[in-house]
């Protein structure tokens, strides 16, 4: 589904990727976990091209990404993206929020937009909250409404940029539970995240990055239980 | 006291002079009204102009030629500026059309500024959530990032217009009778400084102040509907 060969990226003379590699199945919940400054999120941000990656493969879904022929706007139709600060429209409505890209790129009509808007609302528990403004909403429930509009255009590929790290512990359960029954559902996801709970639940694959390399991956069980590389390691020993 | 009213009839109401300042008065917001539209289209203009440098990331011949002239209009005195524009443009004819072009040319340099800023006040997440959800740079812009933009910028366009109000009194400059002229006038014709010149001050004070409360107002229903 999406193979990354030697990906490079540097923002001036700071060098944040230095050969990244990796292949996502589809299906899988890929979680990445890794230290601060590690580059995970520039990893996923390359992905889809909300940074310009210096040199490098990626392949997602058979398109060459890297290709300058390659319509990010389409790609990125096929590759939805939820943000640590959930980046809502803070002018709309959730249900706008939701219809506002279906329907200005006119892959639906209104009232299917509105339809499959009300579905996925309900799906992640904010039906009720549909014509609210989100500054009305907790922080929980806007991450799951990020999650939602992200899903309208029915991506095959979710990537997550932390998607817990901004909101109150009690809030960060409900969250998850939205992202594992999304990974149950047989939703391709990568997901970059400190909540090692769950990856090692959830995850189907891990990566650990640290200073811009996949230093170390394998199913959450080897990688949690018998690290191999002393980084992994005492990088585990801590957060655990 | 007595003195005093004698003074307000003798300035004001004899030979219907008050009609001057009226006058003076209706062209000082006749130009600044007139003057602040072509700025805002101008400092549009100007403003995209410039955001085509922080869509490429690095200067384009546009941004260097928006840069170029808000630089110069910013450095150089604005009663200059409407000479220059009055005499040597358009050659001592049409004053008012003059005035209006010099004035929204000088007052489009700021309001480029301000519409710049407006924009860039708007989280940069913003645009990455439209982006990531296919959405072009254009659709982005139209309909998540000016929406937005248009809070900050509303209130700076008023301050603008104050601004501006105040600024037309070099309209005397070119010979057009605003009311600073007027009450200039006024004293020159009844050998009077004090009342004309006052009366002129009170007027634009009022006038600035209505405006100012106006826009305060406009501000606080603004933020209310965050």
């Amino acid at each position: 589904m999406i193979k990354v060969k030697n990906l490079y990226k540097s923002f001036g003379s700071l060098q944040v990727l230095k050969g990244v590699d990796a292949e996502i199945k589809k299906g899988e919940c890929v979680c990445v976990i890794g230290p601060s400054g590690s580059g995970k999120s520039t990893f996923l941000r390359c992905l889809n091209l909300l940074e310009q990656p210096d040199s490098g493969e990626i392949n997602i879904d058979g398109v060459n990404v890297m290709d300058t022929k390659c319509d990010v706007d389409k790609l990125r139709l096929n590759v939805g993206m939820v943000f640590q600060h959930f980046n809502l429209f803070p002018h709309l409505t959730i249900l706008e929020n939701l219809t506002l890209a279906p329907l200005k790129l006119k892959l639906m009509t209104e009232s299917e937009a509105k339809k499959k808007a009300m579905a996925l609302l309900e799906r992640v528990g904010v039906g009720d909250k549909a014509d609210c403004y989100p500054n009305k909403l907790s922080g929980g429930q806007k991450q799951r409404v990020a999650i939602a509009r992200a899903l309208t255009l029915s991506p095959k590929v979710m990537l997550f940029d932390e998607p817990t790290s901004a909101l109150d512990p009690e809030m960060v359960g409900e969250v998850l539970e939205v992202m594992k029954q999304l990974a149950s559902e047989g939703m391709t996801m990568i997901v970059v995240t400190h909540e090692m709970g769950f990856a090692r639940e959830v995850g189907s694959w891990v990566y650990f990055m640290d200073e811009g390399v996949v230093s170390e991956d394998g199913t959450p069980k080897d990688l949690f239980e018998n690290p191999k590389n002393e980084r992994t390691k005492s990088f585990l020993s801590k957060v655990l | 006291m007595v003195n005093f009213i004698e003074d307000f009839k003798f300035v004001f109401l004899e030979g219907n002079r008050w009609k001057f300042m009226l006058d003076g008065l209706k062209i000082t917001i006749g130009v600044s009204i007139a003057s602040v539209f072509v700025g805002l289209a101008l400092g549009l203009i100007l403003a995209i102009m410039k955001m085509t440098a922080v869509k490429k990331g690095k200067r384009t011949i546009l941004s260097v030629l928006a840069n170029t002239y808000i630089d110069i209009i910013r450095g150089t005195p604005s009663v200059l500026q409407l000479l220059i524009m009055y005499f040597v443009v358009f050659r001592s004819r049409m004053g008012v059309m003059a005035a209006i072009i010099s004035f929204g040319m000088n007052s489009a340099a700021y309001v480029a500024e301000n519409i710049r800023a407006g924009i860039m006040a708007v989280d940069n997440g913003q645009m990455e959530g439209g982006r990531s959800l296919g959405l072009s740079y254009g659709i982005t812009m139209r309909y998540i990032i000016i929406p937005q933009a248009v809070k900050n910028i509303l209130p700076a366009l008023g301050n603008e217009f104050i601004l501006l109000i105040k600024e037309t009194s070099i309209l005397g400059y070119i010979a057009i009778y605003d009311l600073t002229k007027a009450a200039n006038y006024i004293t020159s014709r009844t050998y009077k400084m004090f009342l004309p010149l006052i009366g002129a001050a009170v007027i634009y004070y009022i006038l600035t102040k209505i405006l100012s409360i106006g826009l305060a107002k406009f501000e606080r229903r603004l933020r209310e509907s965050d």
